[in-house]
This record gives C-alpha cells, structure tokens and sequence, in this order.
C-alpha cells in the first residue's frame, strides 16, 4: 500500500477521498463512539436507580 | 505553535502535504493509548482496596467506581503517551506506540485523555464520594504533570517519587468504600511506593541504552549499573517488612501473612542476587518476580478478607 493509498488522496474539487481502510476504520470508531454512549446511558440509569433506592423521596 | 498543531505535526507522516490528513486510528489504537497492563494491576489493586476496606458498597456503585478508577488510569496513560511521544519515538519498547507510530496525532490523544480524565472524575463523585473523585483526579495530575512534565526528564528519583501515582488506586478505592483515608490505606499505598523502585530500576538496568538514547535520566544511565543494583537491594530491604506489617498490626491475616514473608524473602534473595551479579538474568527474574509478588500478596489481602467475612472471624 503507498503512502498516499494509506492516507487518502485530495483533490482540490472534490476534497479528501477516503480510501477502503479509512471508511473501514472510521465505521469502527463511530461504533465504538455509539457503544460507549449506549454504556454510559445503562450506567446513569443504573446509579440513580441505586442512589433513589438507598436515599427514597419521603413525602411531605 | 500550540499544542495540537505541533501534535499533528509530529504525528504527520513525512512527505505529506501541509493539509492534516483524514485519521487512520483503529478503536485498537485508542484502546493502546489507556495502557490496559498497567490499567489491569491499577484496577485490581483498587478493588482489593475498595473490598478490604471497612463498611459495604452497593455493587453497581463498586462497579461503577472501579470502572471510573480504572478508566482515569487510562486517561493518565494516554496523556502520559501524548506528552511523551517524542521520547516514546527513539526508545525500542515505545516505538510502536499509537502516536510515534503515525495512527493517532497528539492532539487527539490530549483531547481523548482529558476527557475520560475529567468524566472518569465527575462519574466517580456522582457515583461514590467527592473524596475518592478528589483522589483520582490528584493522581492523574500527580502521573501526568509531576511524573511524566516533571521528574521523569528532569532527574534519576523520577520513579521513586513518581511512584507514589501507581500507589494511590488502593486508596481511592478505600476512600470510594468508606468516603475516608485509613492507616491501612496508607499501608498499602506505602508497599506500592516501595514496591516501584526495584520494579522498574530491574527493567531499566537492561534497558538502559533505550532511557540514554531518549535523554531519560534513569538511574543505571545517570549513576551506573552498580549504584542501581545496590539501591534496588535497599529498597527491597524496606518493601519486605513493610508488606508484612498489615499482618503484623492485625489488619490482615495468616494467610497473607505467610505469603508476605515467603514473598518478601523472594524479593531479598533476588535483589541480593541482582547486586552481586554483572549480568542480567537476575535483574529480569527480580522484574517478574516483582510482578508476581505485589499481585499475590494483594490477592492474598482479598483472600484474606473474605475467608473472614465468611468464616464470621476478625483478623
């Protein structure tokens, strides 16, 4: 693989042009980003559910 | 010239344009930018912490606690690896790292690492106590800008008093149980200070052509191989009884007690070893071993612990 294949060749009217690999691996990140999230999410939920459970809301 | 610019410059590979270039890094680049070794020991000294200590905590706030422990762990690597790339780039072992290797500019691993560093923090406040956030977040600053800004170019004792950022995870996980700092805390903070210095000088001592190529003022480059050896046996002298003491002042049982001493004893003979010797088959056995020793002896603490949980004893 050149340089230029591994990294993206430019064109001055369209731009950067993704190789394979960079779409590829710029897929992954994305996923990874979007389960990270996701796990987040879960553990925010999970942590207020604990908290309210160990110190409950007593009505007026 | 920032940061971030001089980052992407250097990771930039020669011969490109001026223009930066669409990111190649692979999620298993990023995940290499958190150290998960040193996260892995981090980690599972911060647990036996967070369980030996006195008082319960929730399951899902102990998980999520350890997580946010073991995640500015890896927070502190990659900005250690941000800081660091140009040191990473001369030495054999850290050349293949994400950021020397042209995968992930500097700037991004800055942006990466103060990220999870902060959230890790804020998540463990919210999670646990305001305490062990405080405590995390002190060590991150301690590895990062003490450790890897200061010390570790600036003189021969860089991991000595660096050290004290790879001790700190079994007291935050203490602090995480019970939102304070116990004598015992401080005793297993002191094995991992004490621990540091024979682990890594065994290391360094046959790679010390790596640190004086990088400028790295490590011990065996700075004072010789024969100052370093006799301080490896001397702080070895101290790690010994002082891994024993939990025992000693019964905050820890038999079990460890015993595997203390062998352990310790373990120690001895190999740093007494290293310093006779000119080679260096004794300095690698003593890096292993040291491996071994401060991960058995912690697991020895948990074992220890939770036989007295469930057996109903007191130690």
């Amino acid at each position: 693989m050149t340089a230029m294949a591994q990294h993206g060749e430019h064109d001055d009217q369209e731009g950067v042009v993704l190789t394979q690999e960079q779409k590829r691996r710029r897929r992954a990140r994305s996923i990874a980003i979007a389960l990270a999230l996701a796990a987040l999410v879960v553990l925010f939920y999970a942590l207020t559910i604990v908290k309210v459970g160990l110190h409950p809301i007593k009505p007026p | 010239m920032s940061l971030l610019t001089e980052g992407a410059e250097l990771a930039r590979p020669a011969g490109t344009g001026a223009r930066a270039e669409p990111s190649i890094a692979s999620v298993g680049d990023y995940i290499a930018l958190l150290k998960p070794r040193v996260m892995s020991l981090v980690v599972f000294t911060a647990l036996v912490g967070m369980v030996v200590a006195p008082g319960h905590l929730n399951p899902v706030v102990g998980f999520i606690s350890l997580l946010c422990i073991a995640i500015g762990a890896g927070a502190a690597g990659a900005l250690n690896m941000w800081y660091d790339a140009d040191v990473d780039a001369v030495m054999a072992r850290t050349s293949a790292r994400p950021i020397p290797a042209g995968h992930i500019t500097r700037g991004e691993a800055l942006g990466f690492g103060m990220t999870l560093a902060v959230g890790s923090v804020a998540m463990l406040g919210l999670a646990a106590n305001w305490l062990a956030a405080g405590l995390l977040a002190f060590t991150i600053f301690f590895y990062v800008a003490i450790y890897t800004m200061w010390l570790k170019r600036a003189t021969p004792q860089n991991i000595v008093i660096g050290g004290a950022a790879g001790a700190f995870p079994p007291m935050v996980g203490w602090a995480a149980t019970t939102g304070g700092i116990g004598v015992e805390s401080i005793l297993l903070f002191l094995i991992i200070f004490f621990w540091t210095p024979p682990h890594f000088w065994a290391l360094s001592l046959w790679r010390s052509d790596d640190y004086a190529r990088a400028g790295i003022p490590m011990l065996p480059v700075v004072s010789g191989p024969a100052e370093t050896r006799r301080q490896i046996l001397i702080y070895s002298l101290v790690l010994a009884p002082l891994g024993v003491l939990p025992w000693l002042i019964g905050y820890a049982g038999v079990l460890y007690g015993a595997t203390a001493l062998v352990g310790g004893a373990g120690m001895i003979a190999l740093a007494i070893r290293v310093k006779r010797e000119s080679g260096l088959t004794g300095a690698k056995q003593l890096f292993g071993f040291s491996i071994l020793y401060l991960f058995v002896l912690f697991a020895m603490l948990f074992a220890d612990d939770r036989l007295a949980h469930l057996l109903g004893w007191t130690v």
